[in-house]
């Protein structure tokens, strides 16, 4: 019999809604003589959408990148709370470590991998929860078996969420942007994660591609209860979806509120919307 | 009327039901046998025969709980999925009936139903569904959902969760089921069993009571003539609330007893389609063109190679095909040239589309082109017209095997009988014949006091008996010579071509030749721009593109030399926008709403009628979905094609159909 509600929960969060998930203090990042990143705080709270925005080279890859362990900043914590009384500190740690901890990101470009299936990069979502002994992965048996039907009925999950069953056996190079773009969010989405880093995932898309994409990150926070935090240019998107909105200009936070706050903040008109906005 | 003996179809006892037969399937297939199966999470999920008589006898019950009496009118609102027909069979197991309603339906159309069939209880699929009637809560008593995502936090004390109404039913079983059982054994055949909407291509439309007896008594009929099997499977892909789904998936699937399949997504049809093989399928005339479409832009797009085996297999597919529709077996030197033909050019062919295995496939609901019956026939797909309404549940006259006629619709079914009035004028009867509509007095001017059915369409018998279905009646056009033709043979004419979507012809009376207005194939010419490498942005940019506008006229010049010289198109232009069910401009069944077009493009139509113009201008407003609205003018510039010059040097896409 068909149960049309979702069996899995796909939020790896242990937290209450709305408490403290992801805190980042005094961040500072250098490149050489470059601050990328100035004694950047902020804290991303359970269940919420939380925006980073800011004009070119504010530094909002950088502080991502920060977070997800490619860069190590030169000062500063960043703590992901995996638990009541525990939290880690992720600014030595190595990105793999950190994806364990419950953190996936997607890519500002497509980081897929082009000539496997859709499936198949989704399964590759579900990599860091496989365990593999080496006779039964070779021949297929016993445990493997069991773990790759465990883990597909996950990835199905997502697909249905995403609505993405007409693309499920087709290989990645060959599917429109859009479509590629939501593939990702899909294997970020099947590792379960605590929080979810998603670089630009409206970047060249149309009106309609926008729209879609937004309904899914939407549905990811609202049906599955997943963390997002997300970098977007889009200003209409943002304020649209998000609950929570932080700017950055040159490496320094200049506004931490709510989209009505934000969207009003005058040092956040002049440096990031320009003149024109501000008048 | 036509010397043929055709079997006597076994008369339905006045004390046959929908949900005795599956009583009766449960009993003969317990689990043995899968009824319904649902793709979900990528995996065909069984639903035996004992399994789906369990159910829909919960949903009977809950739906009782629910207040649901006998005699009433049940909603379902949601694409296919099992729990519509466990709706539709727990209604009819209280004596309900139960209401389609199209899934795309807005607004006022769903307010039509609802309130003509005083329905109280609607069964919604999701929430897209469900937000459509909280907007109308006030004419409801319970909506019940099935697909909760999205729908959690919803408060409204009138949202039931269907697993609940089904779960409300089992904890009353005990004490209610010997109550369920004689409601069930007290159904007779004459019980209304489901309201179908007419398809309402001249007015609002009405809801026709099919009874028990209509559906089975029609089913029957048609499986005399064309078996169906147990171990057949189906395809349920379009929508149930249409009698022509019901027909099959219904009406023969619980007499027959075989699986029906439902698709995972509406993206995942033709992918599902080919998955499961059907042996047996209907679908109207838009379905096979589109196959059609994509099987010429295919093999356009194919190597040299590939199109000149393709080419050779088909004219050789072609030649047995109309030895074959005339019931004569082909010569032995075309029997083994065909043998090869179909090994390597027509089967993989069929294979592609998913129709390897089909064995009884029908047309029905509008007039299918007779090029596009062509080449299907051509490739080895034994296609055949049917003709009805959903005033006599869909099947009235259909083609037989080895007699097919691809101008005809066939000869009466087993048990229906026709004449033509002398109006010319289509009558029928039967013990199809519906009940009535409900609530509505214009079933005395549809069915007369002798039981004869008045379809509205004007016909005639050929000389082999043959049904030659011409148009509506208040349709057909006369020529200037004098000539009545059907404008949508015309169009039917032009539908051939890949690019074009639909086209309603203008002229007739008073008008010195036919114009038409045509929208294009958006996917198909969109792909033809790509390799073209013409850039553009949305439909409508494309859509008057001067290179498209070309491409269009080729098209239409090709469809007018087939055409006699009196009924030829001479002028066209290409509508900015498709044809939209929300605009009222076709019903939901994709059937043209000619008073609308011509009343909303009225302009454009007294423009392509006067030869000094060569354009008129519309204004197009767009509403978003902020409630803002902007308007834009668009030049339609309109193509004649007395001045049209083929281009020199391209060559003609080859088409399949014994065209040239």
């Amino acid at each position: 019999m068909v149960v049309r509600t979702y069996r899995h929960n796909l939020n790896g969060s242990a937290l209450a809604l709305g408490a403290d998930q992801l805190v980042v203090e005094d961040v500072t990042l250098r490149f050489g003589g470059v601050r990328a990143l100035n004694d950047v705080s902020l804290v991303v709270r359970q269940g919420s959408v939380h925006a980073l925005i800011g004009p070119n080279g504010a530094g909002k890859t950088s502080l991502l990148n920060c977070i997800s362990g490619l860069y190590h900043p030169q000062q500063g914590h960043i703590r992901l709370h995996t638990s009541e009384s525990e939290s880690h500190d992720l600014t030595r740690l190595r990105p793999s470590r950190i994806a364990r901890l419950g953190l996936a990101r997607s890519f500002q470009n497509i980081e897929l991998f082009r000539h496997m299936t859709v499936l198949d990069n989704l399964m590759l979502g579900r990599h860091v929860h496989m365990r593999h002994r080496l006779l039964p992965s070779l021949w297929y048996f016993g445990s493997a078996r069991n773990q790759e039907i465990a883990h597909r009925d996950l990835v199905e999950e997502v697909i249905d969420l995403l609505e993405i069953q007409s693309v499920r056996h087709k290989t990645v190079g060959a599917l429109a942007y859009g479509v590629q773009k939501r593939v990702e969010l899909g294997r970020a989405l099947a590792l379960q994660p605590a929080v979810l880093l998603l670089d630009e995932p409206m970047a060249g898309m149309n009106a309609e591609e926008k729209e879609d994409m937004a309904r899914f990150v939407l549905d990811v926070n609202e049906l599955a209860g997943v963390t997002v935090v997300l970098i977007e240019h889009d200003m209409d998107v943002v304020m649209d979806i998000s609950d929570h909105i932080n700017a950055l200009d040159f490496g320094s936070l200049i506004a931490d509120g709510p989209p009505q706050q934000v969207r009003s903040d005058p040092r956040v008109l002049d440096a990031y919307l320009g003149e024109d906005a501000a008048a | 009327m036509t010397g043929r003996a055709d079997p006597v179809v076994p008369p339905v006892d006045d004390a046959t039901t929908f949900p005795k037969l599956l009583a009766q399937m449960a009993e003969r297939f317990s689990d043995r046998h899968v009824a319904l199966q649902e793709k979900h999470y990528g995996i065909w999920q069984p639903l035996t025969w004992r399994e789906y008589h369990r159910r829909a006898r919960h949903v009977a019950l809950g739906l009782a709980e629910l207040g649901v009496q006998a005699g009433e009118v049940v909603g379902v609102l949601g694409d296919n999925r099992p729990e519509w027909l466990l709706t539709e069979l727990g209604a009819q197991s209280i004596g309900a009936a139960t209401v389609g309603i199209y899934p795309t339906s807005v607004g006022d159309e769903i307010v039509h139903i609802l309130t003509h069939g005083r329905v109280r209880v609607v069964v919604a699929e999701d929430q897209e569904q469900v937000d459509k009637l909280i907007a109308l809560r006030d004419r409801l008593q319970t909506v019940v959902y099935y697909n909760p995502h999205g729908l959690e936090h919803y408060d409204q004390p009138y949202l039931r969760r269907f697993p609940d109404v089904e779960a409300a039913g089992r904890d009353v079983e005990a004490a209610r089921g010997a109550w369920l059982d004689d409601t069930v054994a007290a159904g007779r055949a004459d019980d209304v069993a489901v309201v179908c909407t007419t398809s309402g291509t001249t007015s609002r439309p009405k809801l026709a009571m099919l009874s028990h007896r209509n559906l089975l008594s029609m089913g029957r009929a048609l499986m005399t003539i064309d078996p169906i099997d147990h171990d057949d499977r189906y395809v349920s892909v379009l929508p149930l609330a249409w009698i022509g789904e019901q027909m099959l998936a219904v009406a023969c699937g619980l007499q027959a007893g075989f699986t029906l399949s439902f698709p995972e997504d509406a993206n995942t049809q033709r992918a599902d389609l080919r998955e499961i093989g059907p042996d047996v399928m209907f679908g109207p005339p838009r379905i096979w063109e589109s196959m059609l479409s994509e099987v010429q832009i295919r093999l356009g797009e194919a190597g040299w190679l590939k199109r000149a085996v393709f080419g050779w297999g088909y004219r050789l597919g072609e030649r047995a095909a109309e030895q074959r529709v005339r019931g004569r077996r082909p010569g032995l030197a075309l029997r083994a040239a065909h043998g090869v033909a179909d090994l390597v050019a027509l089967r993989p062919l069929r294979h592609q589309l998913g129709l390897s295995r089909l064995q009884r496939c029908y047309t029905g609901g509008a007039p299918l082109g007779p090029d596009v019956f062509r080449f299907f026939h051509a490739v080895g797909v034994n296609l055949k017209q049917i003709y009805g309404q959903t005033e006599i549940c869909g099947i009235a006259v259909a083609h037989r095997d080895d007699d097919i006629k691809f101008d005809t619709v066939g000869v009466p079914i087993p048990g229906t009988e026709l004449r033509i009035a002398n109006d010319g004028e289509i009558l029928l009867r039967s013990p199809a014949v519906f009940a009535g509509y409900y609530r509505n007095d214009d079933t005395a001017a549809t069915v007369d006091a002798d039981g004869w059915l008045h379809t509205g369409d004007a016909g005639y018998l050929d000389d082999d008996g043959h049904l030659v279905v011409i148009d509506r009646a208040k349709d057909v056009m006369q020529a200037r010579d004098g000539t009545r033709f059907s404008p949508a043979f015309v169009e039917n004419k032009l539908k051939f071509s890949p690019y074009v979507e639909e086209a309603v012809v203008f002229g007739g009376e008073g008008s010195e030749f036919l114009s038409a207005l045509i929208t294009i194939d958006g996917a198909t010419v969109g792909t033809w721009a790509e390799g073209e490498h013409l850039s553009y942005t949305t439909y409508t940019d494309v859509s008057q593109k001067p290179q498209v506008r070309q491409l269009v006229a080729e098209e239409v010049s090709r469809a007018n030399e087939t055409l006699p010289e009196t009924i030829r198109v001479r002028r066209f232009l290409l509508l900015h926008k498709q044809l939209d069910p929300d605009d009222d401009e076709i019903t939901r069944t994709r059937k043209v709403r000619r008073t609308v077009i011509e009343q909303r493009y009225g302009e454009l139509i007294a423009a392509l009628n006067d030869t000094a113009r060569d354009g008129v201008t519309v204004t197009s407003t767009i509403t978003y979905q902020d409630g803002s609205t902007a308007s834009r003018d668009i030049e339609l510039v309109i193509v004649s094609l007395d001045t049209f010059v083929p281009p020199e040097g391209r060559s003609r896409r080859t088409a399949w159909s014994g065209r040239t």
